[in-house]
């Protein structure tokens, strides 16, 4: 079947004075239409360098882009730059983290998301302004016409979100990319955001790439879930698949390191030891090996040496790890779930 | 190939990352083994600082030649409460509430307007700078962002050396031998004193600013979300640390963050506010179990769960519109009325005092009652001696209703609508 959105074999590296950087090294992903992609990392994981390069947003700088990103049967990476202007915020819109910064000081935040329509519609400015009132109604600005010529140093944390997601979504694009969409907001305007999000996707029947480091957001947001780790995906699957029965040593470190509002609090958390590695100079083998504290149960040196494949575990259903461990499922069942949750492996 | 990543303890290759934060020296190793189990809740224990209607206004000036005073922010406004000697109060809300204001408020960063902070017995309120220099030593702070807190022209040595040469707590020939062991505590590699703050990632910079804070012996850290800016594999390595060194020294903490989950896993006490008050103050167990205020409850409710894939979806959630009021000008009556779904005529006339309604138990709330179980009327209206609607009831008489530090033995209960006593 042919996906919506197909990325394969995605590499890119930036050449440095010090070496090349491998941001992103062989990532190969699907997304159909009205599904949402959670992709989970620490920051320097190349989540956000990939969907950059979705995006076309390398273009003059260092980076040496290969592989390819089907998008409705065209390969974006074979596109120039003005093919790529077409789609870009049309068909292909991002959702920054950060919409102060995001957003430019000196005009006013209607103005700007008229900008984005305007440019792939041809309209008046009458037009082009009766459209951003509706849109800015849409994401839950209260006063839209008189918010229309507010700066985005007038708009809360909250709104200006909203105001970036109504500039994403202006064109109906059928892909978007939300690079940390709710990190710099509180819970409840998190959840808030989140319900808007799903909301339209719901409306418009919009693919999401969701990129965040939250596995919470992941697991309310997300159909599959994508774990990178030093450029690469180690998992990658459904999101309850990925979630309820991870395989992957990162996986559960990265679960064991979030406190849960329902955990023993008597139990310590079990941090992942160690530093995220340097793209510069990554481990031979597998990248994730020097912070494993299961290492040692793979025979020989096969995890400092050979970098494991990415491939579907015994439970099959599109699970996918890039794990050495020959029987990862029990040991999450033995020995991580009672470090993690000493509770919940009681009551199992 | 050589295995650059194999010692981490060794200063690795040029081009590589600094060493990592598993370069834990002996000490801590040793700590580690004893396993500290997160602090519990110990009501009897001895209060170290007491916080009294604690207030902190900034004076809003018009524009202008003269720049009058035309109103005032009113960041914290009235807190009060007390942190047990080597025990951790939590403090959590959203941004803007003022919960970082009142850690300022409280290590003296900035001159609170009113109320009193206590610690043994000195006011710090009271004092002046001068007089304020030994007791500093007692009080130390850890910062949330490990970037813009260190400064990056000093080496690590001159950074945490800096208090020590400040209060004199060692002799000049014995300064950097006293760093190198504040290094090894924080599971930092000792030999790097005279690297700066740029050679070290994220998590390892707030060990330095942890070490930094612990030079001085403190007997209290105000620690201002200390992990919100590290990576989620990071900060339980940070959260880990700060338990074990709180154990070790027998540090208390005023632990202030906007991540429920880890003030939970942290303190055994919480405090929850909302613009510049406390709305609702607990032990662990009654606060995340049987919240009674309708904000705590939404906020245990937005926070998204890892749970809920396993069940799919998204969870029916307690829904708050709109955003935090402007602390200069906060609603009338009870300041969360506007975004709350229990808010009703009263909300608007008369604030909620924040009466104990437990042991450990306190709340601020015309209809505080665990989620769906809400009464019909107000609790408050015979206390505060209005009727339903919040207007002045000329038949009631209002009760005092002290806002004290402390928890008393005697307390509202809400299902009998009477002071009851054990």
């Amino acid at each position: 079947m042919e996906h919506f959105l197909s990325v394969e074999d995605l590499r890119v590296h930036f050449k440095t004075a010090d070496g090349i950087v491998k941001a992103t090294d062989g990532l190969s992903y699907t997304l159909d239409r009205g599904q949402t992609l959670g992709i989970v990392g620490e920051s320097g994981s190349g989540k956000s360098v990939s969907s950059s390069a979705i995006m076309g947003l390398h273009a003059g700088t260092t980076a040496q882009i290969s592989g390819s990103v089907w998008f409705d049967g065209v390969d974006l990476l074979t596109l120039s730059q003005a093919e790529m202007r077409k789609l870009r915020g049309k068909e292909i819109a991002m959702i920054f983290q950060d919409p102060l910064s995001a957003l430019h000081p000196y005009y006013s935040v209607g103005k700007q998301i008229a900008e984005a329509y305007r440019v792939h519609n041809s309209v008046t400015k009458k037009q082009a302004r009766t459209k951003v009132i509706e849109m800015l109604e849409l994401v839950g600005i209260p006063q839209p016409d008189r918010r229309f010529d507010g700066y985005p140093h007038e708009y809360s944390g909250g709104m200006r979100q909203r105001a970036m997601i109504a500039m994403a979504l202006i064109n109906d694009p059928s892909l978007v990319i939300a690079d940390e969409p709710t990190t710099a907001l509180d819970v409840t305007v998190q959840a808030q955001i989140l319900d808007l999000l799903q909301n339209l996707q719901k409306e418009f029947n919009t693919a999401i790439i969701m990129i965040t480091h939250d596995l919470g957001v992941i697991a309310e947001m997300a159909d599959d879930a994508l774990v990178m780790y030093a450029g690469r995906a180690v998992e990658y699957g459904p999101v309850s698949e990925v979630l309820t029965h991870p395989e992957m040593p990162y996986t559960w470190g990265l679960l064991s390191s979030v406190p849960d509002v329902t955990a023993d609090t008597d139990a310590r958390m079990v941090p992942i030891p160690g530093n995220p590695p340097s793209l510069l100079n990554q481990p031979p083998g597998c990248a994730f090996h020097p912070r494993c504290v299961h290492s040692s149960k793979v025979p020989g040196d096969l995890c400092r040496t050979t970098l494991p494949e990415l491939l579907e575990g015994p439970r099959g259903g599109g699970h996918l790890t890039r794990c050495h461990l020959a029987d990862p499922e029990q040991i999450y069942e033995t020995q991580v779930i009672p470090e993690i949750a000493p509770m919940q492996a009681e009551e199992r | 190939m050589a295995e650059p990543h194999e010692s981490q303890t060794e200063p690795a290759a040029d081009n590589t990352v600094p060493a990592g934060d598993v370069a834990a020296g002996p000490s801590l190793e040793e700590l580690l083994k004893q396993s500290n189990k997160p602090a519990k809740f110990d009501p009897d224990a001895p209060s170290i600082l007491t916080v009294d209607n604690l207030e902190m206004y900034f004076p809003v000036r018009s524009t202008g030649v003269i720049r009058r005073k035309i109103g005032d922010v009113k960041a914290v406004d009235g807190i009060s409460l007390s942190i047990p000697r080597g025990g951790s109060v939590g403090l959590v809300g959203e941004s803007g509430c003022g919960k970082s204001t009142a850690g300022r408020a409280i290590t003296r960063l900035y001159k609170p307007t009113g109320g009193s902070v206590k610690f043994g017995d000195r006011d710090l309120v009271q004092l002046s700078n001068r007089e304020l220099k030994p007791l500093r030593r007692d009080v130390q702070m850890i910062f949330q962002d490990p970037y813009s807190s260190l400064n990056p022209r000093h080496s690590v040595g001159a950074i945490i050396g800096a208090p020590l040469r400040i209060h004199n707590m060692v002799p000049k020939n014995q300064t950097l031998k006293r760093v190198q062991e504040l290094l090894e505590v924080v599971g930092l590699n000792p030999e790097h004193y005279n690297r700066y703050p740029n050679e070290f990632s994220g998590g390892q910079r707030q060990r330095i600013g942890i070490a930094r804070s612990l030079a001085l012996q403190p007997k209290l850290i105000v620690a201002d979300e200390p992990v919100s800016a590290l990576d989620v594999s990071i900060q339980a390595q940070v959260i880990n640390l700060l338990q074990d060194l709180q154990k070790e020294f027998d540090i208390a903490f005023l632990f202030i963050a906007h991540d429920l989950a880890v003030v939970r896993h942290f303190c055994p006490q919480i405090a929850v506010m909302y613009l510049g008050k406390i709305v609702e103050i607990a032990d662990r167990e009654t606060l995340y179990s049987r919240p009674n205020h309708p904000y705590t409850q939404a906020l245990l409710s937005a926070a998204p769960d890892v749970k809920q894939a396993a069940i799919g979806g998204r969870r029916e959630r307690i829904r708050l519109t709109g955003e935090v009021p402007s602390p200069i000008n906060p609603p009338s009556g009870c300041r969360f009325r506007t975004r709350c779904p229990l808010a009703r005529e009263i909300c608007a006339k008369v604030e909620p005092p924040l009466m104990q309604i437990g042991p450990h138990h306190k709340v601020a709330c015309h209809f505080a009652g665990e989620l769906g179980n809400q009464p019909h009327d107000p609790v408050t209206a015979r206390m505060l001696g209005v009727d339903n609607s919040g207007n002045p009831d000329p038949g009631a008489t209002p009760t005092q209703i002290e806002d004290s530090p402390e928890f008393s033995d005697v307390w509202f209960d809400l299902k009998e609508r009477r002071t009851v006593k054990p």
